[in-house]
């Protein structure tokens, strides 16, 4: 695995950089913090799990993207990180 | 139908608050080639994810002899998409092509028939083989006007009349009717001028288009004033459709309203005035009948 990163800092959006680790480590910086910090990092360790990856290091900064475009976003850094798409052909 | 940006999380969340009849999410032209991949994963998940409620969701692909065309196919099919925009397309071969790669992806989700296509033509080509485009498939829902590459191919360019898009616009129309498909008419893409945006969505629906393709919120509005009908033109088409009614009921053929015969011909316009202004929320369905 090499480092990736997808997303970008506009609003609604979340940047997520995936690199080499051990076990999954997330570090999130988010506006919805107390709110949903919990359940922004479980769905981040959801979607990489759901991917086959269990050693990642993650850097997330959220701009109060919705769930769907965290699972894009993570998935895409994690498709440009191990080099292993999700789609055919 | 408005065009949203397929790699906008913010815009794709919101575009239906505008209430457009169809969103169309794009992974062609306004995504860079660096971001493909993650446009297709945004519009994948949003598509499965974001409640659109009754409005048509269109995706316009790349084409599918690009590295990201039958990806795009994959992506969109498995998330449920209403409709595959196909651009630049210029034959109906095009067309069987997209509906192999879509019944395939279809096959494996066990989801077979349920993706329409759309074909967008924009070229010379495309507007000559315009009628075997619009017939190529059973999934062909309708044809639309991509006029910036036209212009182009024609070795023109766009003017505010439109005179160079005529021949398109007429072509597309009556290959849509004779097909018996939708026509969507071009973006205007000038949003600072809404008063010549305003006489083009005149003009094409006049011409007999369906809907006009917009990029931006603010000429929706426009576009609802043009085509929903007005009290006026509802009243006149439930007269004469009361007047068939009672005409077919009593067994004679020809009628008169207000001193003028009414033929097939404007039966079937009253028709669609009715249909348009049910699908405009102007008069409910039960007061149509």
């Amino acid at each position: 695995m090499k480092e990736a990163i997808a997303g970008t800092l506009e609003s609604g959006d979340i940047m997520v950089k995936i690199g080499p680790g051990k076990g999954l480590e997330v570090e999130l910086q988010s506006s919805v913090e107390a709110q949903f910090g919990r359940q922004i990092r479980a769905l981040i360790a959801d979607t990489l799990e759901g991917l086959g990856i269990k050693d990642a290091h993650v850097d997330a900064i959220d701009k109060g993207a919705l769930d769907c475009t965290i699972r894009a976003r993570v998935t895409a850094a994690a498709v440009r990180a191990t080099g292993n798409d999700v789609w055919k052909d | 139908m408005m065009f949203v940006p397929g790699n906008n999380p913010g815009m794709m969340a919101d575009a239906h608050i505008y209430g457009p009849d169809s969103i169309m999410l794009d992974l062609e032209d306004s995504v860079t080639m660096a971001e493909k991949d993650a446009a297709r994963l945004l519009v994948h998940n949003a598509l499965k994810s974001i409640d659109y409620g009754s409005t048509e969701m269109v995706v316009r692909i790349n084409p599918l002899n690009t590295p990201y065309g039958k990806k795009d196919v994959e992506a969109v099919v498995k998330a449920g998409v209403d409709v595959i925009r196909m651009p630049k397309t210029e034959t109906a071969d095009e067309v069987r092509e997209l509906e192999a790669e879509i019944l395939k992806v279809e096959e494996e989700i066990g989801a077979v028939g349920r993706t329409q296509i759309m074909a967008a033509i924009e070229s010379a080509l495309g507007i000559v083989n315009a009628y075997s485009i619009a017939t190529a498939s059973k999934r062909m829902m309708g044809i639309a006007l991509g006029a910036e590459d036209y212009s182009a191919n024609l070795k023109t360019n766009r003017t505010p009349g439109g005179a160079e898009l005529l021949l398109a616009r007429e072509q597309i129309v009556v290959a849509a009717r004779a097909a018996g498909i939708a026509c969507f008419d071009t973006v205007y893409s000038n949003l600072d001028d809404m008063e010549t945006f305003r006489k083009e969505v005149e003009l094409i629906k006049t011409l007999g288009f369906d809907g006009k393709s917009i990029i931006n919120p603010r000429q929706i509005e426009v576009v609802n004033e043009v085509f929903t009908p007005t009290e006026k033109e509802i009243n006149k088409a439930r007269a004469v459709v009361a007047a068939i009614k009672e005409a077919q009921a009593k067994g004679s053929g020809v009628i008169a309203v207000n001193g003028k015969m009414v033929d097939r011909p404007v039966v079937l316009r009253a028709e669609r005035t009715i249909a348009l202004a049910v699908a405009a929320g102007v008069i409910s369905e039960e007061e149509a009948l």
